[in-house]
């Protein structure tokens, strides 16, 4: 069964280190933004605008049919969307046989701890809070992100750290920046380490 | 002094102000991290997305406001999409209205949402203008032989 409108066709062998990362968010801006930290990050990147048109990429729309070709590593998706929610989405790739060990990210722009429980019980790897970041993106390299095979020689993630900022007097540096919400550990952090111990 | 560097500095100057005066966030920032020869044009980009999206929502929101009967969950929804988009770019100020009309919304308050309605109108012309301002800059250094100091 050929999947229609694939856009970056992932051909089996040919870029089989490639991280591909299907992304699912109805906001185009935030689209554009996941897309290239992601791509900044040495992944390949599928963008799609909802929970359905995501199951209809992984031929999960009908029945749990096998797409020729497909490879998707990961999922990141926005929480609140019309229709299907990511939540819902979650629940539907946690149900397939095929798709229920790609890990998937959950962001959203509301930071609601039974929000974030609800998502990890379900099975999500991690939760975002938005506006997502590099560093956010960057803490997604057990799946892979950022390049998981030497054979790519991958810029050193570290230089893209935040904390090399601009030179001389740039007062428009993160840290004068009064708006800027406390750095606190992603609370799915401290439940993975909880979690890692029980396993 | 030379002109490139004059240049340079406005921008700094500029771009520091808007920081200052709180019309920008961090997030901002981390945008134009993401920038580079590769991708000389993606702040503009993504920026250009964000002013047609707010377009379409203000738009919405005045029609739905306007109505006899007026759907707060509609209006609601609508603000909440113009809150992500504005605190994924950085727009500190229209973000921060965003959440003082979600409010009004909750508690169905017409006179709260229409005020909000202003104001996010308000902040939202005001950061447009400035940050057409600071492309134009960006471009006119990039002209004169110069690059942003950003990159």
């Amino acid at each position: 069964m050929e999947c229609e409108g694939v856009v970056s066709g992932v051909r089996m062998g040919e870029s089989s280190e490639e991280v591909h990362v299907l992304a699912v968010d109805d906001s185009l801006v935030d689209r554009k933004v996941i897309e290239r930290l992601l791509k900044i990050l040495a992944c390949k990147v599928t963008a799609v605008d909802s929970g359905v048109r995501a199951l209809e990429y992984l031929g999960l729309d009908q029945s749990d049919a096998f797409v020729e070709g497909l490879k998707v590593d990961l999922i990141i998706t926005d929480y609140c969307m019309p229709g299907m929610t990511g939540y819902d989405l979650l629940k539907k790739i946690k149900e397939s046989s095929t798709f229920r060990e790609i890990p998937v990210v959950i962001m959203s722009s509301e930071n609601i701890l039974p929000r974030i429980d609800r998502c990890l019980e379900e099975g999500a790897e991690d939760f975002i809070v938005k506006p997502v970041k590099l560093s956010d993106v960057k803490r997604l390299k057990d799946y892979g992100v950022g390049g998981r095979i030497n054979k790519r020689k991958l810029p050193d993630t570290t230089e893209l750290d935040l904390s090399s900022s601009p030179p001389s007097d740039s007062s428009s540096s993160p840290s004068i920046s009064p708006s800027s919400p406390p750095v606190i550990d992603s609370p799915i952090q401290r439940l993975k380490m909880t979690t890692t111990a029980l396993d | 002094m030379d002109v490139v560097t004059q240049m340079q500095r406005q921008l700094l100057q500029y771009t520091s102000s808007l920081f200052k005066e709180g019309f920008l966030d961090d997030q901002f920032n981390q945008l134009q991290q993401l920038q580079d020869e590769s991708n000389p044009e993606f702040v503009v980009e993504v920026v250009t997305l964000f002013f047609e999206d707010a377009e379409r929502l203000l738009n919405e929101l005045s029609k739905s406001l306007e109505q006899e009967s007026i759907h707060f969950r509609r209006v609601d929804a609508h603000v909440h999409q113009l809150k992500g988009s504005s605190s994924s770019i950085g727009a500190q100020r229209v973000q921060r209205v965003c959440i003082a009309f979600r409010n009004f919304c909750e508690q169905q308050n017409v006179e709260g949402c229409l005020k909000s309605l202003q104001e996010i109108k308000q902040e939202y012309s005001l950061v447009k203008t400035k940050l057409e301002t600071l492309f134009k800059m960006e471009k006119q250094l990039f002209a004169a032989g110069g690059s942003s100091v950003s990159r």
